[in-house]
């Protein structure tokens, strides 16, 4: 009857995702999703009710009591634009849980187990304490604890690669000699991996990083629930390693750079940075941006990581409410890598009441700049980059980028003339169509919009 | 390999599959309620974390297990109810402009 229960949770826990599949239906979905949980949890109680052995309630209790309140007390407070790093958080509190069944599993077999066994408990330690690890790192520098730009550590993939070799081994030890402090030195050894792993990583590229630690943390689940035999942890953390897997080759593609190269390589142009900035350009004012927007008959937006920094989705929204009620058709584009973490973009402007047909995705947005008389571009850079289409020579060429430039006009709104993550110039800058406003986002949008008021 | 420990494997392997298949149709405006709802579901882990705690032999493994119990509810209860909270902004609103749209 429990492993029925179990299987009714993972089936729950399918239904869900599938709910994911559209806009309307998603709500719902996570809710059954939940509903999987509820039903797995309270088998497992249950279950354990019916064994007559000694069981310490006092601490299953306890736990479950502070992990609510502090993920109730997360969930409620976080504002939309700190997604990132409360989804990075959350992937380590997954990740080190599962690092603590198997450890705990370890404890109490004293070490002695099946070969099978070990493999799956080495695993689940291993990823486990690197999600842990890299999911703190991730939300470092995405919080700014951490510094976000890329680094470079003695040895670079050496180091790492040396690291892991060490943690195998470790493993390899604790199976052989049925040793505990050998399956814990791999474990810290992995934990040390997640930082050296992560830390180089710049921030432009979290958005794979925490895409891959949520397939870890799900893998990691799975193997749990192989050690102790349980289909739920097995089911359930197979679709969230799978989810991840999925998001983390889409963003990879997005960017057009294979997913080793994202973890491993270094990235970007250092010798163009120089010449940023001595080319002229249109700068424009507020009242030259209203006065283009509001002679215009179609305006696509263009948000990047910078309306994230700015908080400046609700005047993007205030702005796009103004344009609309002079009848201009208004829609959104979004670069599958913009901001910091996937689909981003899309909850920030969601919380402004954003109605989510009019956000379009690159493909969608694509053929459209032709036919687009303004394009307002907010807070984005290297995915605007018309390089990535016509110059071999640049770091990005290949990348699909949103074919900005094709527009009639285009406004870009950046703090600066500075070089975005990939460190180099953006000639769509430089283009006569092209009007530099610069400023801070949500400063620049709201000084349009009262530019536009007072046409 | 015991029984049970294949019957583990072939779970997982189909599980994963099916997982490719339903995340993949997923459209990228919900990515991130989707990882933030994967990442309740890895929450799963609670399962284990509560038979480990409970049935925890000795004081070092039930301070794991109830460690295990206090992250792995962080996560579903965090994870589900952040979810929700973005996923009740997401909205088609109705324009009076859509009929023109059809010109």
């Amino acid at each position: 009857m429990t492993e029925l229960a179990y299987l009714a949770a993972g089936v729950l826990f399918i239904v869900g995702l599938k709910g994911m599949t559209s806009p309307r239906t998603a709500r719902r979905g996570n809710r059954i999703a939940s509903v999987g949980m509820l039903v797995a949890v309270v088998v497992t109680v249950v279950d354990l009710l019916s064994l007559d052995t000694r069981l310490v309630w006092g601490l299953v209790i306890g736990g479950m009591v502070a992990g609510a309140v502090i993920g109730a007390f997360l969930a409620i407070r976080v504002q939309m634009t700190e997604m990132p790093q409360l989804v990075a958080a959350f992937n380590g509190f997954g990740g080190g849980a599962s690092a603590l069944v198997a450890a705990a599993a370890v404890v109490a077999s004293d070490a002695v187990m099946p070969t099978e066994t070990a493999v799956t408990i080495s695993l689940s330690l291993t990823i486990g304490a690197i999600t842990l690890t890299g999911s703190f790192v991730a939300f470092g520098k995405l919080q700014g604890l951490v510094p976000s730009r890329q680094m470079f550590l003695p040895g670079g993939s050496f180091t790492n690669g040396a690291i892991a070799a060490a943690a195998v081994i470790a493993a390899g030890v604790g199976m052989m000699y049925d040793s505990t402090n050998a399956y814990w030195v791999a474990t810290a050894l992995a934990a040390l991996l997640g930082i050296t792993a992560v830390l180089p990583i710049g921030g432009a590229d979290m958005p794979v990083v925490i895409s891959l630690l949520n397939s870890f943390s799900g893998i990691a689940a799975s193997m749990a629930g192989l050690v102790i035999g349980n289909q739920a942890l097995i089911i359930g953390g197979a679709l969230v390693g799978a989810a991840g897997l999925v998001l983390t080759l889409e963003m990879a593609v997005a960017m057009n750079r294979s997913v080793p190269s994202i973890l491993f390589a270094k990235f970007g142009g250092t010798a163009a940075a120089d010449s940023i900035g001595t080319q002229p350009v249109n700068r424009a004012t507020a009242d030259d941006c209203a006065i283009a927007l509001a002679y215009a008959q179609s305006v696509v937006i263009v948000p990047g990581y910078g309306l994230a920094v700015a908080q400046a989705q609700h005047a993007v929204k205030d702005l796009a409410n103004a344009l609309e009620a002079r009848g201009i058709a208004v829609t959104y584009a979004i670069h599958p890598v913009a901001g910091r973490m996937p689909g981003h973009m899309n909850v920030l402007l969601a919380e402004a009441d954003v109605s989510y047909d009019l956000l379009l995705d690159l493909d969608q947005a694509n053929p459209k700049f032709k036919q687009t008389d303004v394009v307002l571009v907010v807070g984005a850079n290297d995915v605007v980059n018309p390089a990535a289409n016509n110059d071999p020579g640049s770091p990005i060429y290949g990348m699909p980028v949103l074919n900005v430039e094709e527009a009639s006009t285009t406004i870009v709104v950046k703090r600066s003339l500075s070089a975005g993550f990939a460190g180099i110039d953006n000639p769509l800058f430089y283009q006569d169509s092209t009007l530099m406003y610069f400023g801070d986002a949500k400063k620049a949008l709201e000084d349009a919009l009262s530019a536009l008021e007072n046409l | 390999m015991s029984d049970q420990f294949i019957v583990g494997i072939i779970v997982f392997v189909l599980a994963s599959f099916i997982g490719f298949e339903i995340i993949a149709k997923v459209p990228r405006t919900l990515h991130t309620p989707l990882m933030s709802g994967a990442n309740a579901i890895s929450g799963i882990t609670i399962v284990g974390a509560i038979l480990a705690s409970a049935m925890g032999s000795g004081t070092f493994a039930a301070i794991l297990g109830f460690l295990a119990v206090m992250l792995a509810m962080i996560n579903v209860v965090g994870g589900f109810l952040v979810t929700d909270r973005m996923l009740e902004m997401f909205k088609k609103i109705p324009r009076k402009s859509e009929s023109e749209e059809g010109r």
